[in-house]
């Protein structure tokens, strides 16, 4: 087919074009500073509009509500707001209320950032990693493994037990890596197959006498030793463990990764541009598998957290919950970036601590949590949508389009 | 008649057509000649309905018509034959050409027999030879041209717009198409040919319009006119058209090739078993039309693609299996012919795209971490050096216009000591000032000592550069000539395969490669 | 296979991506009948037989049976896949590859169930007709699924247009009948469509991005509701469902009938959407419009047809057999919405979609194997195999991972396929 010749001149809209201050740092501070500002307004916005859907929703899934609309408008009015008023502080006192609250919120908050780092990670090289669930149970098994068989001192059994989990995730991860490369499976079907093999292993493994716990038939395995339990660092009536701490270590050697050395930098050229990359010399292959088993061993050490971070230190039947699909959520809402993604995750460990407050002081399920969370998805990523919703003047930036086709 | 009268349309930043006039009767040629950007996809866009005019009229028969979509403009009677073809590659002849107004029964039922007849009966009215049933992507691009008059013709077209139609033909295959442009004359047809070739608009048109800057900047008839003076009024002053440099003065061979066989991406062969040499100090071309082998051998010479058979050999080692990675570390330089591609990360900025291939050596990363200082310095260095327009290193790549991309690419490849230049289609899609540029620079490395390959569709670019000009026709090399000892025609002849016996062209050995189903 | 001869002298230096597949694919033969040998033949006892039933106890024509002795159908069977290995090193099978490896897998498969049911006898046709009925949620999905990406939008979310359909069809249904509740999860599943629709065409979100958002609202809104609604409202969890139909005459057809015409309104109409979509895209100007679109959305255009409007339409039509398939999952089946019912069936509709190649024909024949696969586990599961119940769960899972991995051969997929078409 005969080739794109570039119009000189000719009408297109003209690329936005960037004109950094090399002098004043003043005016660079506040450049910056307006741009920011621009950029947290829709995710402000994307935020609100999510929560106020929530309560909507809220309010008309209460059958004894509705059927009081019909009988007393007015008393009907004033319950709905009342529901909702209740609702949203629940959310907040669950969230930030209380030292407690702070401490629920950074404990959910842990799996939430490094299942985010997992997500983040693979955006960052084009791929749409959805295995985030799969690799968690992958990493956490090893590092349960490692957690009940050895008995050695906490300095050494924790970190033996992360890596394990690093190289169970990781290998979980590289497998759709692996496939991809060699023959381009598209990673969403790959990574979703994966999940499902995984949660099935699991319970197999669970039910097996290796794992499982003496005594019992279902699917729960041996406790792990008090060694490896991550001790909490509140002290021992806040949930919140070393794993927060680890799970920022994360994000940061997640940053450095990708902005400060070349194996990043590969991974963000291969993310552009898989042809570029190969024809500067990068092998293509080896670099999405090393971003899956990268991303694979950060999940697996969220994996890890959930049975070496919390009571009972056991491994049941698909302990990573919904953390996977939560995390692609996390990773669009922070711009794939590793400080992004840590601010998301605290966000939505506070929804999530606030919804189990809601849950239980309201009874409304907390799957309304997982709403709220799609909503900021796709308020997040369509960009235009929030500001035709509030008509804010933008500027034309269509949303990104962070992945291809099932032709790579 | 068609008119088009005062058209002006204005762009953010560029007023792309102003107070542009052109007329075309029934029966005759009108040629549009003009460079890039010039305005005259804008006024085609606008005669289409593509877009619409900020002011001005467009008439037929001396109606002013509204055309605010291709729809309208083809119920006016205009057809458009566009440059990048508006084909779908899995569908049939007979299914692109009826698409939109296709013969239906009840339900939409297709009436694929009435759609193959109404096919060949154009095909037959105007020459247009073509199987109906044959699947576009088999088809050669010639005859994928075809397709697309056939489908202007369908619709009852009466006046014509070919935009640029010779720019992936053939000498041959140009003297077809005016041919079935004579023919198309006698049918009454009116006819807009735009190009930028002017050798051809003096040889077929029956008035000539020149388009600069978004105006007409002149109309003549091709009797009174010359290419130089063309060129003139195209680009606004008098035209080199003669790239210079001194002879060559070839030494010992750099690259050889010996019976190269290599698969393309659906595991056909492309090259059949190709053999050739380029020396140090020397510019060999690889003339041919696109989708001979090209960009296989290219890929296969510099490591992006592993060869089936044969041998690549640089410098007297076999770098046959090697990776780009290596190839590139004994001193090869590679412009890509699709730059945005290959050659380019768009999204990265300039001080990424320039250490791009050596990012992982020192200066620029100790071991796994980078360098960014180094990095900028070197950037800010080779950007000022090659004159790359840009209003700094750190924004990202993209705002940069296309010749300017080249030129990046150009001070990443050419700013170390190089033994070999790789360079495909060099100056496709660039502006004139850069085009002098880049072949400047490719003369000089050849100065220097290197060996150079170009490898380009456009006839006249591998003709003024090469100092031994190779012709590749279905996935071998045919011919061998000297440019200055040659003509277009027969070059052109030998790009189609249907030269003469030069059995030992390139250097290539012993039996054809086969291939069997 | 194409052969491609090399000029005399010329160094060969590495097999083509075709004679490397021969290779692996011989060798799989082998492999395959070797492990049958051993352990579907010699590990068995030599006077053990299977006996496959063929009829059901209501049937016109009873008690039609096949039994065969499970160590002989194990050594005909190896015998055949090393013949079929041995062709395949040497001479290969051109264009009936596919085919002849399709024959080989069930051949594998016949000798297992053999040695699965040795000594004791197996509803042959049970399973078959489960794995009929098994296959209808898949053919919906994987026909929702081209109906989008044949007009270039990638729909990731039919996992929550079932989901949602499913939830819709439940509730309406039992409060306003069957029939209202069919139409409501089909509108349902349209609806979901036209917010993919307006999402992938009008913001141009990545439409991966856009399909995922569907899957978790859906997963949450309908938990979310199932807890709060359908927990303290059980009534309005228990719809009518729509009961099996028998075609008279073609219902006696021994094997065939159990098989095909003796199911519920959604299978039947399952087949018929097949055949309807198969002779609309390649047959009709609808067809052809909706593909131009697919392939070559610009060159649509400059003929006048209208892109977005095509999308919209189709992915609307897409997200209504997605409502339909929803609709089958409780008002078809066990009538009853369960959190997360689908269980990733939407996904496996995709992964049918691209192994039938984007053709309606192709992904029933993809659901067939996958049905299979799935009626296999659960046949087994009764016939207490000593393979764990967790290892066959996964098979569904492991067979798409291998056809998406194009261990079947490389599908080409719509040229514009995930590209939101861009208006200069």
């Amino acid at each position: 087919m005969s080739e794109p010749m570039e119009p000189q001149g000719e009408p297109q809209p003209p690329a936005s074009e960037e004109k950094p201050d090399g002098g004043a740092v003043w005016r660079d501070i506040t450049g910056v500073g307006s741009r920011i500002r621009s950029a947290l307004l829709v995710p402000a916005l994307a935020l609100v509009s999510a929560l106020l859907i929530g309560g909507f929703i809220i309010a008309v899934s209460d059958t004894d509500l509705l059927k009081l609309w019909g009988e007393d408008p007015g008393a009907a009015f004033s319950d709905t707001l009342a529901l909702v008023g209740r609702s949203y502080k629940a959310l907040f006192d669950g969230s930030l209320g209380s030292a407690n609250a702070v401490s629920e919120t950074l404990f959910a908050a842990t799996p939430l950032i490094l299942a985010g780092l997992a997500v983040a990670v693979g955006f960052q090289a084009g791929l749409f990693n959805i295995g985030g669930e799969g690799q968690m149970l992958a990493g956490g098994m090893v590092g349960l493994y490692i957690g009940f068989t050895l008995s050695v001192p906490t300095v050494l059994h924790i970190p033996l037990a992360l890596i394990g989990a690093v190289i169970g995730g990781g290998i979980w991860g590289g497998i759709s890596g692996l496939l991809k490369a060699r023959t381009g499976a598209h990673e969403v079907i790959t990574t979703i197959m994966l999940n499902f093999i995984a949660l099935f292993f699991v319970d197999y493994l669970l039910k097996s006498s290796i794992f499982q716990q003496p005594g019992r038939a279902d699917p729960i395995s041996k406790s792990i030793e008090t060694t490896a339990q991550l001790p909490r660092i509140l002290g021992s009536s806040y949930r919140v463990t070393l794993g927060f701490l680890i799970a920022l270590a994360a994000a940061g050697f997640v940053y450095w990764l990708l902005y400060k050395s070349s194996i990043g930098f590969e991974f963000r050229a291969v993310g552009y541009n898989p042809d570029a990359a190969k024809y500067a010399g990068m092998n293509v292959v080896w670099l999405y598998v090393g971003v899956m088993a990268v991303a694979g061993a950060l999940a697996g050490i969220g994996g890890a957290n959930q049975i070496m971070g919390l009571p009972p230190y056991q491994g049941s039947s698909g302990f990573s919950g919904q953390i996977g699909f939560d995390a692609i959520a996390l990773a669009l809402l922070g711009r794939s970036h590793p400080v992004g993604v840590v601010w998301a995750g605290l966000l939505f460990g506070a929804l999530t601590a606030g919804g189990r407050q809601l849950q239980g002081a309201e009874l409304i399920p907390i799957d309304l949590v997982v709403v709220i969370q799609a909503l900021i998805i796709v308020f997040i990523a369509a960009p235009a949508l929030v500001r035709a919703m509030y008509r804010i003047k933008g500027e034309g930036e269509a949303a990104e389009q962070l992945t291809r086709g099932w032709a790579s | 008649m068609l008119e088009l009268r005062g058209i002006t349309k204005q762009f953010p930043g560029v007023l792309a057509n102003d107070d542009v006039d052109l007329k075309v009767s029934e029966g005759e040629l009108v040629a549009l000649l003009g460079e890039n950007g010039a305005g005259k996809s804008t006024l085609m866009n606008i005669l289409y309905g593509l877009y619409t005019a900020d002011k001005g009229e467009i008439l037929v028969d001396g109606e002013p018509l509204v055309l605010g979509s291709p729809a309208e403009s083809i119920a006016a009677g205009i057809g458009m034959v566009h440059q990048h073809f508006m084909l779908v590659p899995v569908f049939t002849v007979a299914e692109n050409v009826i698409l939109g107004v296709e013969p239906v029964g009840t339900g939409g039922w297709i009436n694929r027999r009435r759609a193959a007849q109404s096919v060949r009966e154009i095909s037959e009215q105007y020459g247009l030879e073509v199987d109906p049933n044959a699947l576009i992507e088999d088809l050669p691009v010639g005859l994928q041209q075809r397709v697309e008059i056939i489908k202007v013709l369908f619709r009852e077209a009466r006046f014509l717009v070919l935009d640029e139609p010779t720019a992936v033909l053939t000498p041959q295959e140009v003297d077809e198409l005016i041919a079935i442009i004579n023919s198309l004359k006698e049918a009454g047809k009116g006819i807009i040919f735009i190009s930028h070739k002017l050798k051809e608009a003096l040889e077929i048109a029956d008035r000539i319009v020149v388009m600069r800057a978004g105006k007409t900047v002149g109309e003549v008839v091709p009797a009174d006119t010359s290419e130089n003076e063309l060129a003139a009024l195209m680009v606004g002053r008098p035209v080199e058209l003669v790239v210079r440099k001194d002879k060559a003065q070839p030494k010992e061979p750099v690259l050889v090739v010996e019976d190269l066989v290599v698969q393309d991406d659906r595991s056909a062969v492309a090259v059949k078993g190709l053999s050739m040499k380029v020396h140090a100090g020397e510019i060999v071309g690889i003339a041919g039309v696109q989708g001979n082998g090209q960009s296989e051998l290219v890929e296969a010479i510099t490591g992006l693609r592993t060869p089936l058979a044969g041998q690549v050999i640089l410098s007297g080692e076999d770098v046959t299996l090697d990776s780009p990675r290596e190839i590139h570390r004994r001193q090869v330089a590679h412009v890509p012919e699709d730059r945005q591609r290959s050659g380019l990360v768009l999204s990265f900025t300039v001080t990424e795209n320039m250490i791009l291939d050596s990012y992982y050596d020192p200066p620029f990363s100790k071991g796994v971490v980078m360098d960014w200082d180094e990095a900028r310095k070197q950037a800010v260095e080779l950007v000022e050096q090659y004159d790359v327009r840009t209003p700094s290193v750190d924004v990202d790549l993209s705002t940069l216009s296309g010749g300017n991309q080249q030129k990046v690419i150009a001070a990443r490849e050419f700013n170390r000591d190089v033994k070999l230049v790789i360079a495909s289609q060099p100056t496709r899609g660039i502006d004139v000032g850069s085009i002098e540029y880049i072949h400047s620079r490719i003369v000089e490395e050849r100065d220097n000592g290197a060996a150079v390959l170009i490898v380009s569709s456009e006839l006249d670019e591998v003709m003024a550069l090469s100092d031994r000009l190779l012709v590749m026709f279905d996935g071998r090399i045919v011919g061998e000539f000297d440019p200055k000892q040659t003509t277009n025609a027969e070059i052109g002849l030998f790009m189609l395969g249907s030269g003469g016996d030069q059995p030992d062209a390139g250097g290539e050995s012993g039996e054809r490669v086969g291939v069997s189903e | 296979m194409t052969a491609v001869t090399v000029p005399a002298g010329a160094v060969k230096v590495r097999l083509t991506a075709e004679e490397k597949r021969a290779r692996i694919l011989g060798g799989v033969y082998f492999a395959l009948a070797l492990f049958v040998l051993w352990a579907f033949a010699l590990g068995v006892d030599s006077n053990l037989d299977a006996t496959f039933k063929l009829s059901l106890p209501r049937d016109r024509v009873k008690d039609v049976e096949w039994a065969v002795n499970t160590r002989l159908v194990g050594y005909i069977v190896a015998a055949i896949l090393a013949f079929l290995g041995g062709v395949q090193l040497t001479r290969g099978f051109a264009k009936r590859g596919n085919l002849v490896l399709g024959i080989g897998l069930l051949l594998f498969v016949l000798s297992f169930l053999a040695w699965a049911a040795a000594g004791t006898s197996f509803s042959l046709v049970g399973m078959l007709t489960s794995t009929v009925l098994l296959s209808v949620p898949v053919t919906l999905g994987g026909l929702t699924g081209v109906m989008c990406e044949r007009v270039a939008v990638i729909n990731i979310g039919i996992e929550g247009q079932l989901l949602s359909a499913a939830f819709v069809g439940t509730i309406v249904g039992s409060a306003f009948g069957q029939w209202t509740g069919l139409i409501a999860a089909t509108l349902t599943g349209a609806l979901l469509g036209a917010v993919l629709a307006v999402l992938a065409i009008k913001y141009q979100v990545d439409q991966i991005i856009a399909g995922v958002f569907i899957n978790i609202f859906a997963l949450g809104l309908t938990s979310f509701l199932a807890t709060r609604v359908l927990g303290p409202n059980p009534d309005l969890n228990s719809p009518d469902r729509f009961t099996v139909i028998e075609i008279p005459l073609l219902k006696d057809i021994p094997v065939l009938g159990n098989l095909f015409f003796k199911h519920n309104l959604f299978v039947y109409a399952t087949f018929l959407l097949v055949v309807a979509l198969q002779v609309g895209l390649y047959y009709t100007r609808w067809g052809l419009r909706s593909r131009s679109v697919g392939e070559h959305p610009k060159a649509a255009d400059t003929v006048g047809i209208n892109v977005f409007r095509t999308r919209y339409l189709n992915v609307i039509l897409g997200g209504m057999i997605a409502g339909f398939g929803g609709a089958f999952l409780t008002l078809g089946s066990t009538g009853r919405f369960e959190e997360n019912m689908t269980a990733g069936v939407g996904f496996i509709g995709l992964a049918a979609m691209i192994f039938g190649r984007w053709n309606p024909s192709g992904v029933l024949g993809a659901a067939l194997v996958f049905g299979f696969a799935r009626s296999l586990q659960q046949k087994l599961g009764i016939l207490g195999t000593p393979i764990p119940s967790e290892f066959l769960a996964m098979a569904p899972y492991i067979v798409t991972i291998i056809v998406v991995a194009g261990l079947v051969g490389r599908a080409r997929p719509p040229a514009a396929d995930g590209q939101p078409y861009v208006k200069q």
